[in-house]
């Protein structure tokens, strides 16, 4: 295949310069402008101090010495990765066997599963927090529910405002992010391996630890992260279900840019959360390259 | 013999854990309609009695049909931005053999890898500097950065599906590469641009965390329901309108899939 390309110029190599400039213009122009200077304004204000104009004055790293010492970030930062983590673990671990009966077993209803699992995605988030808030309230579904059936006598008000229940919410509304590239892992996991282990004697589990496990760790390592990334600054959730014993970092940054109106605090505290999450990144990128990564 | 009958036997226990999987994935949302019809102000069991009532109260709200007008403009608008850049980022990371492609390919699908909140804050920071400010023309350059890395996605995935040989055939034959790209690839992917354009708009109208910031004076639906989470009184109202935007969604998202997987099979089926 190679070999016909190179000694045929090929089609590609006589792309027309105003072609090519046209089709890269609005994707250049959305990602430069849009995505990476955009980026490049929250890094340089993270470095500037407030004074109540739209880029701060002076250069300082003040921002950060105040995150770095300040307990009340600390206990934040880490609650936030507590939950982000505790509802990574939980998504993924709960979306494994889905993806691994979509993959194997799931025969003929393989489309139609796949379809009303990813069907919530395109769900409002908003409304899927809100169903919870509505199950989870002092006078809502679940107490109401349980006194109905006479396993409660009075209403608890244990559920709401309480940090589970923002795992529980977060959990729900990312669960079908999870699902998809593990079952990609899984469904291109050729046959021939699982057929080996078997032939060579190996049993279900022992071929499933040994051969399926590691073959799909790139899907859930990508899982872990699509859910990971977008709970550890979630701020939507908390407010609506979590109380102010659930504050989490997203919280904090919204709150700069709104009531405490500290843009280059909140800059830098932004600034933190994407160090946070380029570790968490790297950690996934090793772990994967660990595992034989097929992608 | 035996180890395909234990098969069976765990296909089946695990089609009873996907099932259950599934009822947690909906029951919690599907009680937002059931309390919609409920006679009562409060979401809670035994259900009071059928009523259309809080449907009603949708109708001559000037706020909400204020809300319901912008968020269809900025859909529309942000979903046609967006499924532009789509397609014409994914073909040339696909044939543009530049690096330059590759990188906005890959900057493309990195707001995955950005928590929203920050997409918001960032994008606050750009349309102060620029003089729009919190608009409706910021929402919709917001939304087109959130619904990109799926209209990337989309769009990869089709022209990838397209084999290679019919657009070298049509470049050897002599049409130009805007040519090959108007009338060969954009046909050929027709099912795939209405399906990114479909679920770009859905994004669009059912995102909030990146909205919160970037809106002036005029609310989203979104925004407009955040408003009203305040009041008690008005919760079977926001529930009458979550099963509206539900349903709504539901048909969009169907359709997107069905139109997705359409055709896909006419491109294969004569790979040359």
């Amino acid at each position: 295949m190679s070999t016909i390309v190179a000694a045929r110029p090929s089609p590609e190599t006589r792309i027309s310069p105003v072609f090519r400039f046209a089709m890269l213009l609005p994707g250049g122009l959305v990602t430069f402008f849009l995505i990476l200077f955009a980026l490049c304004l929250v890094l340089f204000l993270a470095f500037r101090g407030n004074d109540g104009s739209l880029l701060g004055v002076g250069l300082t790293a003040e921002n950060f010495v105040t995150v770095a010492t300040d307990p009340l970030y600390w206990t934040v930062t880490l609650r936030s990765l507590v939950i982000a983590g505790l509802v990574t673990l939980a998504t993924v671990v709960t979306a494994y066997p889905v993806a691994y009966y979509l993959a194997f077993h799931a025969g003929r209803r393989r489309n139609l599963l796949l379809f009303l699992v990813t069907l919530p995605f395109w769900t409002s988030y908003l409304l899927r927090v809100f169903a919870w808030k509505i199950v989870l309230a002092y006078n809502g579904v679940l107490n109401s529910a349980f006194i109905e059936t006479g396993l409660w006598s009075e209403p608890t008000l244990a559920f709401l405002n309480t940090p589970a229940a923002v795992v529980v919410t977060l959990a729900h509304a990312y669960a079908p992010f999870a699902i998809l590239p593990i079952y990609v892992a899984l469904d291109t996991i050729p046959k021939s391996l699982l057929e080996a282990a078997s032939d060579l004697g190996a049993r279900p589990f022992t071929s499933f630890r040994r051969v399926v496990l590691p073959n799909s760790m790139p899907g859930v390592l990508a899982a872990a992260l699509v859910v990971f990334v977008p709970t550890v600054g979630d701020y939507v959730t908390p407010a609506m279900v979590g109380g102010p014993a659930s504050t989490m970092i997203g919280t904090l940054i919204q709150s700069q840019f709104g009531k405490a109106n500290d843009w280059p605090f909140g800059a830098a505290l932004s600034v933190c959360v994407m160090l946070v999450i380029l570790c968490v990144v790297l950690v996934a990128r090793g772990a994967d390259r660990r595992f034989g990564s097929r992608t | 013999m035996s180890a395909r009958a234990d098969t069976n036997k765990d296909g089946r226990w695990l089609g009873l854990y996907v099932l259950g999987y599934l009822v947690f994935l909906y029951l919690p949302v599907l009680l937002i309609p059931l309390f919609s019809f409920n006679n009562s102000i409060q979401a809670a069991f035994p259900l009071q009695g059928f009523t259309l009532d809080w449907y009603r109260t949708l109708y001559g709200n000037p706020a909400l049909s204020g809300a319901l007008a912008n968020s269809l403009v900025i859909g529309v608008i942000a979903a046609f931005g967006a499924t532009l850049c789509g397609i014409t980022v994914s073909y040339m990371d696909l044939y543009g053999r530049s690096p330059l492609a590759a990188t906005i390919s890959a900057i493309a699908r990195l707001p995955i890898l950005i928590p929203g909140v920050i997409v918001g804050i960032s994008l606050l920071i750009l349309v102060n500097l620029i003089g729009l400010g919190p608009s409706r023309v910021s929402i919709v350059l917001g939304h087109i950065l959130v619904a990109l890395p799926t209209t990337v996605v989309v769009m990869r995935s089709r022209f990838a599906a397209i084999p290679k040989t019919i657009r070298e055939a049509a470049l050897d034959l002599g049409a130009s590469d805007w040519t090959t790209f108007r009338r060969v690839m954009l046909p050929l992917s027709a099912p795939a641009v209405l399906s990114a354009f479909m679920l770009s708009f859905l994004i669009s109208f059912d995102e909030f965390i990146v909205v919160f910031f970037l809106a002036g004076t005029e609310p989203t639906l979104p925004l407009y329901i955040w408003s009203q989470l305040r009041f008690p009184r008005s919760l079977p109202t926001v529930m009458a309108l979550g099963t509206v935007i539900l349903t709504v969604s539901f048909i969009i998202a169907g359709s997107a899939e069905i139109l997705r997987h359409r055709g896909l099979g006419a491109a294969r089926r004569n790979p040359a």
